[in-house]
Parts: C-alpha cells; structure tokens; sequence
C-alpha cells in the first residue's frame, strides 16, 4: 500500500482487480497523504474525507457484487469550478464561499458513475481568471518542484496535487490554457478537448464560448481512461456535440510511424525561454525517431490570438458573472442601503482584483459605440485564427511546440503585472480561440523545473493526441520522476 | 384631437407563448402557482446551469411568421440583454437582437373610413420574461417570485405605420384574434400573456421628420391602450402648443387617474450592452420545415371571413364577428351544417341571441349552455314552420335554462304553430264578426289596419298561427 500513492490509474486499477488491496484502502492511504502533506502547497479548497470513504466502500461493494465502472474505486479530484451536490462550491471565490451546490456537474455526474472516488475539491484562480493561482481567494498554491513557485492556472490546484501524487487524476477546465500551462509547470499531462467535447453542464462558466473541461493525469493513458468518460453529448448543454466517443484506451497504442507533426515557426522565436526551446526540440526529435515526419507549418494569424483572447474571454466573462448579485446566493453585503448599494457592495466584496479587471474589460469592449470596434472585431480575427489551423490541418496531423514560455516563475513575480502574466498563455490560447483540442506532455526539466511539449490536433482528434502522447512517454521517463519532498 | 397634429404610433406587442414548459428549462409554465414552485434551476440563474431551448417554441414563432406573410429567418440568434434587476437571475435576459426569427411581415386593419389599411410588422422575436418583484404586504423589502422568469414570450413589433388609438387597438385586436388562432397564446390580458408597450409621436400634419417619441409600457387591456394613448397624444399636442417639448421617455399609464406619467428618462436607461449568447446555437430553420409549417397553418380569420361572406353569404360585418374567434366561427360552421335553416338566419342567431345570452351570463362559446346541435335544431324548426321566430325566441330561453331540446319544449308547451287553413280561417272569421267597425273602415281604404287583424287572430291563436297564411287569409276574406 505504501508506495501505491505513485502508482498510474491503470496500474491502480490491476491492484484493485486483483485484490491487492480494496478501494477503502487506497482512499485512506491518499487522504493520509494530502493531510500530511498538502500543508506545503494549499492545493485543496475542500478534502471530502468522508464522502471520499463512502464512496470508496461503495466502489469495493460494487466490485464484490461483480459489477464495477470502469474507474471503479479509482481516486480522482475535481477542480472547484465544478458543482458538487451537498460540497462546497466556491470556483475560488469569496463571493462562493458559502456556496453548497444543490446539483452535480455533468461531468461530477459522470466519473462518479464509472466508480471514481472523489477526494477534494481543488484550488484555482478565482472564477478560473489567472495563470498563476494567486488570485485564489483561499491563497497561493505552490509548485511541488519549488515550492517558491507557481504551478501554473487556473488549474494548479489540480495539477500540483497530481503532481505531488495525492491523486492519479484531477479534472480541469480550460479557457485560455488552464488545464496545459499548469500541466507544463507541474511536469503533468494534462489535455483540453476539442470545444463541445465535454458537456460544461454544472461547470461554473467563465468565458462560455472557450471553456472546456479537461482532464489532469501522470500519464497519457490515464488521461484517455478519464476523457472516455467524461466525453459525449448532454442534452442540458446545447454546445456539446453529438459525436461518438471512440475508445481512446485502445486507441494510443498505435504507432505514429508517417503521421505528420506541423512546427509553427513564430512558437519559437524571442517570446520562448532557450532552454525551453531545446528540451521542446528534443521532444520533437524522439517522436521523429518514432517514425512521424516533421513539418513547418504557417499559422499567420497567431500573434493575435493573445488580444482576440482578452478581448472574447472577458466580454463573456462580464455577463457571465453578473448572476452574482447578492441576491439568491453567495456572498451578500450586509446592511445595504438600498438595492444599488446591495449590488455594488456585495459585488465590491465578493471578487478579487483579476475578476473585477476582466469585468470591467468586458463591459467596455460590449458597450454601445465600441462593440464594433473591439467585440466585433475580435470575433473575426477569431475566424482568421480557426481558418489558418484549418489549413494547417490539412497537411498535419498534430502540431507541437512549447506550452509556455518560461517553466515555472516564482510566486508573486507577475502578479502585478496582468501583461506579462497574460503572455504566460501565447502557445494556448489559440487552440481555445479554434476550439482544437490541445495537450501538455512532460518533456524533460530545465534547473529541476518541468517544461511541457504542446500538442494540438483537430477536431475531435483527441485520440491522435493521446497517441501521440502515450508513444513518446514509452520512450521517455519523465512523468515518472516524483518531485523532491513528495515520494 | 386637435387639428393640425399627425399622431405616429408603433406597438411592441408581448405574446406568451402558449408552451407546457418554458423557453429554456423544463420548469412548468402554469400560471397562479405558489412563489417559487416552478422555477427550477436553470431558472433561478445557478451557477453553473445552461439554457436548452424549447423547439417548440420555434415552431410557434414560425406559425406567426408565416400568419402575417413574413419571412422566416434561416438562421436566427438568440443575443443577451445585460442589465441588473432583482427579478432578472441571470442578471441579462436571452432575447434576439440582430438577428430575430420573423421580418418583414403585415396585416390589414380597417381604417377611421372602413378602408382596409396594410400595417407593417418589422419584427417578431423570442425572449424569456423576467420574474416579478412584490413589494404588497411585506414591511421594510421586497419580494421575488421567479414563477415567470423563462416563460417563453413573442415580441411583435410594428412599423410606426399606426395613427391613431382606434387603429392601434384595432391592430393589436388582430394580432390577438391571430396568436389564438394559431393556438400559440391563450391570449389572457388579465393574466398578463398578451400585453403591449407603444410608442408615440406627433407631427405638425405634412412634416416628414418624426416627433419625439414617449413609449407608454406595460398595457394590458384593449380599453387602456386606446384610452391611454390618447392622454398621451393631447399630452404631447398640449405641450408643444404651450411652447413644450417632448423628451424622449418611457411612461406608465395609471388607469385609476388615467393619465400617464414618467417612469424612467431613456438618457439614464442601461446600455444593454447586446451581444450573441455563447450558451445557444443559432437557431438553424430549413425550407422544408418551414413548408410543413405552413402546410399545417389553421385558416386565418381573414381568409374565413371572405370565405363565410362567399360561401354562406354572410353580411361582411357578419362573418367579422363570426370569425373574430376560431370557437364562434366553428360554432357557426357546425351550426349551419347540421340545420336547413339559411346561413344568414343561423349567423342573425349566433350573432344576436346567442351572444347576447353568453354576454348576460358571463360565459364564452365553449361554455355555452346551448350545443351548436341543440341551436341547429331550434334553426330547422323556424326554416320548416313548425314555429314562428317570435316562438322561437321564447323556446330558445327555454333551452338555454336546460328545459331540454328545441322539439321537447315545443312539445311540452305546445308551442307548434298552426297551419291547417281551416282551422286559421275559423279564427280569422270570427275576429271579423267581432270588428265590425275596424272591418267597415278597413274596406273604406284604411290599409293599415291588417295590422290590428293580424294581431288580433295571433292573441286568439296564441302565437301560434302560420303569421304568413294568417295574412293571406285576412286579406281574401276583408275584400268586397
């Protein structure tokens, strides 16, 4: 049992066949874990200790009466942007942080279904709004490589917990490269599908038209086992598509001998941190030698993708956010005046420095006299940004670069600096802004900090993606080193 | 209205659509429910929850569209209105903006003159109501019964092609007599399913540019629009005589005092800051759909009423009452086709006694107390002689008590009028033996005086006798 902590899903899931130890076990051995050791690193809003042990016992009984999901008694996370029945639901947030959620997300729904055992909920950017999990309201989490440093956002909560393996597996969502930025810094895989992929039923929106829910892991197979079951069409979310769900398990053990790989030039210019760089063009040289061809590919749109971004994201956000009004839940200001003093002051309040940024962003960019001139004009070069990976795609099978620029930056380095943080995102952003399915792979460390390789694919490619992915972790062990502190 | 003043008016007619469930959540839309019992979720606005649309209410836009020769958008957009207000969860309401699903559309009304007048619709559109605020009964704050947020309504909007109160009544009464005939709102104004805000404007009569125009919100009876607007046009023309202007704002009439007021200058109003939501997919409507809507269009009140004056031979004014709604006309219809009686007869009754039994009483055609069979009945009896139509009259009331159908009573109270010739000219003999003087003046030229005849051998009969063959008798018997 000691060591199961490190152990992937798939070789979890042999021991609990097996017998080699029951799903009661393995839960409290990993609560053991994360109360021992998430002190360091603030990666949980909330441990559901309790629930987690019922659930556990549920899946082994599930498993003696002969019928277990496929994530039978299998440990996972959820990012705290997701609602969960009768669990606090604070998407980081003071204005949430009485919040208990009445209903399940979909995707809450679903891995709860298969017989995955839900250990907490996770820290994040506050309404998922950074990339560095500072604007948290429940505190910084820090990077189990350096705990100096960030793990990247909006996901960190998840991904450094993933990676000081108090779980195998934790969701995410991304809007912008929530779910691959933090992936990068913590030296874990983690893969945003393609827009519609994953209903966003019960996911607490931020940019509506950019987020996708997701899915952290160590492995590429363990993340082609959790998407499996998340993935697929919800009737109560109109933007999911209804398109068949392949078996991405099976899937990965293809060879990507003659698959092409599309190199973006502009992804490796003076933005990218050189060491970066080299371990990202070493990646791509081992998938080379696995038989793929690599190819430059033109996306002469790109540079935009960073002002199309802030321009899209924080116009949805600023009316996506206007429900909390302090008047049917969350936070409320008390002894208000009148009805104006009870919405400013309780909106005052209840968010933090980065949402009321981005709110006040997006309600300029909508405003009447400039609606044309920055929404408008953002959705074209939208349009401009999918046409180019469109074309792309006609050529390639994936594209691969660096998933950001830098590894991990210190906590409090960017922090009043929204620019340079919103840079953090440049390689990311695009795959959102085109609703392709995108994924961050360990590559190798730069100063015993993890860089990640970025891999993009077209629609509903995501099993090409993880093909990928699990073919180049054949060769390579870097998802396997544990950070120091954390065996 | 003073001479002189154009009067300008366009109406946004709000239509509740008469759906199970509302526009984007599977909450109940019944009306007069406890606070709060049927809003689910989606509804209150959760965290989290995401809009699916009703396609059934596509399909009813669709209808109106096609009702009033629109065009049906192949592709449609449902857009946020943003602005913050308690009974609004969201804190925007999902409307269409720049893309609605119904344009360019038009009915016909009649004008001050009885001429058929083409009013324009620019637009039809889909929203969802917000809540409703209560401030009655609760001390020192405010309720929010979110019941009706999500309800599904059709904003019709016309051209300001309106000019006056009368027309504009008189378009809102059609618009009205459509949805109901589509049976895509039950029309209910007390209920508030069928409501409208107006705008209006004067002009010095030959001005081409528009006044400035007040929008009056919030009108639900046909009274109140037509009594509203006009307070606001002697307003307006009142103003600007006195050296006034109009400022640019929405107004509420108060019907107690019936005047209008100020509610909100549109200077301070929100910028709603419009753009297409994320959450919904454009709504996609194909040629083939939109050709099986029409092929299932009910008859519209204006191709019936042509049809009921063609057809039956109705007087115009007539078939306008009888197709006013889809229930009299079918009544009608069902009337005529199950009696001899001429179609005019069966319309004089509907029209006439019917609807003024169902007016005394309270009561709408699907309550009468009289079947369109048993009302059949009554007709064929008056066609085939059996009574007359002054009998008639009382049998009807008869019936309409529940005394039975029209042949019992007749039998019961031995109502059959009299038409054996013999029999009448027994009675005509002897009132002519008894009036010998009225007789004796009658034959000296006094015409008039059948009249005195034929009453006096109806009091002997009863009513009873044949009013016809009584005349004809008199008159053959009186000469010489």
């Amino acid at each position: 049992m000691m060591d199961s902590y490190s152990k992937s899903m798939t070789e979890l899931l042999a021991g609990l066949e097996s017998g080699d130890f029951s799903s009661v076990e393995l839960t409290e051995s990993l609560l053991g874990r994360i109360a021992t050791l998430d002190e360091k690193l603030n990666a949980f809003v909330t441990v559901t200790a309790d629930e987690a042990m019922a659930a556990a016992q549920a899946a082994d009984d599930a498993r003696a009466a002969g019928n277990p999901g496929v994530l039978n008694g299998l440990p996972i996370l959820h990012k705290d942007i997701f609602c969960t029945r009768g669990v606090k639901t604070t998407c980081g947030s003071k204005m949430l942080d009485n919040f208990i959620s009445p209903y399940d997300a979909t995707v809450v729904e679903k891995l709860a279904g298969a017989g995955a055992v839900v250990l907490g909920k996770t820290n994040m950017d506050e309404f998922a709004m950074g990339s560095s999990n500072e604007t948290s309201y429940f505190g910084p989490v820090s990077n189990p490589w350096d705990l100096t440093r960030t793990p990247g956002g909006s996901s960190g909560g998840s991904a450094a917990a993933v990676a000081a393996r108090f779980a195998p597996a934790a969701t995410g969502t991304d809007t912008g490269g929530s779910i691959r930025q933090p992936a990068a810094l913590t030296g874990t895989v983690g893969i945003k599908p393609t827009y519609g992929r994953v209903s966003r039923y019960g996911m607490i929106a931020f940019a509506s038209s950019l987020d996708q829910a997701g899915v952290i892991t160590r492995t590429a197979e363990d993340a082609a086992r959790v998407l499996g079951v998340m993935a697929g069409f919800d009737e109560r979310d109109s933007t999911s598509v209804d398109h068949p769900v392949p078996d991405y398990v099976a899937g990965i053990n293809e060879s990507v001998k003659g698959l092409k790989v599309g190199i973006v030039r502009q992804h490796f210019d003076a933005g990218l941190d050189a060491e970066c760089g080299n371990r990202v063009k070493d990646a791509i040289a081992v998938i080379e030698s696995l038989g793929a061809e690599a190819v430059e590919v033109d996306l002469p749109n790109i540079d935009y993708s960073v002002p199309t971004y802030y321009v899209v994201a924080p116009a949805e956000c600023s009316s996506n956010l206007s429900r909390f009004d302090g008047v049917r839940f969350g936070h409320r200001a008390e002894n208000a005046d009148d009805l104006m003093d009870l919405y400013c002051r309780s909106r005052g309040e209840g968010f933090g420095d980065e949402v009321k940024r981005r709110i006040m962003t997006g309600t300029y960019v909508l405003s009447a006299g400039y609606y044309d001139a920055y929404y408008l004009k953002a959705q074209q070069v939208r349009h401009l940004i999918a046409d180019d990976f469109k074309k792309a795609f006609a050529d390639v099978d994936v594209i691969a670069g660096p998933t950001a620029p830098t590894p991990a930056f210190r906590l409090g380095e960017k922090v009043d600096d929204p620019i340079t943080m919103y840079l953090n995102d440049i390689y990311t952003i695009g795959a959102n802004l085109a609703g392709l399915p995108g994924m961050s792979v360990p590559c190798g460390f730069v100063d015993g900090l993890p860089v990640g390789l970025h891999l993009v694919g077209h629609h509903f490619e995501e099993q090409t993606l993880l093909r990928f992915a699990h073919q180049y972790q054949q060769v390579t062990d870097w998802h396997t080193t544990c950070p120091e502190g954390f065996e | 209205m003073s001479a002189g003043w154009e009067v300008v008016i366009g109406l946004e007619v709000h239509s509740q659509l008469a759906t199970r469930s509302k526009i984007f959540s599977a909450a109940s839309t019944a009306y007069g429910a406890e606070p709060n019992t049927q809003a689910c979720l989606v509804d209150l606005g959760y965290p989290g929850v995401l809009p699916v649309l009703n396609k059934e209410v596509v399909h009813m836009a669709a209808m109106f569209g096609l009702a009033v020769n629109a065009t049906v958008a192949p592709r449609s957009v449902f857009a946020r209105k943003n602005y913050f207000y308690p009974d609004l969860p969201k804190g925007y309401q999902i409307s269409q903006f720049e893309l609605p699903i119904v344009e360019h559309g038009e009915l016909f009304i009649s004008d001050a003159d009885g001429n058929e007048k083409r009013i324009g619709i620019t637009r039809a559109h889909l929203e969802e109501d917000a809540g409703k605020s209560i401030h009655e009964g609760l001390d020192q704050s405010s309720g929010i019964d979110l019941n009706r947020a999500g309800t599904p309504l059709l904003e019709i909007v016309s051209e300001p092609d309106l000019r006056s109160a009368k027309e504009a009544v008189a378009y809102m009464r059609k618009i009205h007599t459509i949805v109901r005939y589509l049976g895509i709102s039950d029309g209910n104004m007390q209920e508030g399913s069928f409501r409208c805000d107006a705008n209006i404007s004067v002009r010095p009569m030959g001005q081409e540019e528009l006044g400035t125009r007040a929008e009056l919100k919030n009108l639900n009876s046909f009274r109140f629009v037509e009594k509203a607007i006009n307070f606001e046009i002697e307003r307006q023309i009142d103003l600007i005589e006195d050296g006034g202007k109009v400022v640019q704002e929405t107004r509420l009439y108060d019907s107690d005092k019936d005047e209008t007021r100020p509610m909100r200058s549109k200077e301070e109003a929100n910028d709603y800051r419009y753009f297409p939501d994320p959450d919904l997919l454009p709504v996609e409507i194909s040629a083939e759909y939109i050709e099986a809507v029409r092929q299932q269009l009910p008859e519209l009140p204006d191709a019936k009423h042509d049809r009921f004056v063609n057809e039956y031979k109705l007087k115009s004014d007539d078939a306008a009452i009888l197709t006013s709604s889809r229930a009299v006309a079918d009544f009608y219809e069902a009337t005529a086709a199950a009696t001899t009686a001429k179609p005019q007869l069966v319309a004089n009754w509907v029209v006439g006694d019917l609807s003024g039994a169902l007016n005394r009483d309270g009561l709408d055609i699907a309550t009468s107390r009289i079947s369109s069979t048993a009302l059949a009945g009554l007709l064929t009896r008056i066609e085939d002689n059996t009574i007359s139509g002054k009998l008639a009259k009382q049998v009807f009331e008869a019936m309409w008590d529940g005394e039975g159908t029209a042949d019992e009573i007749i039998e019961a109270r031995g109502l059959k009028q009299i038409t054996d010739s013999s029999a009448i000219e027994a009675v005509v003999d002897k009132v002519i033996a008894a009036n010998p003087g009225q007789v004796a003046e009658y034959q000296g030229g006094k015409d008039k005086l059948i009249g005195f005849f034929v009453g006096q051998v109806m009091k002997e009969t009863g009513g009873q006798a044949n009013p016809g063959q009584v005349n004809q008798i008199l008159k053959q018997k009186l000469k010489r």
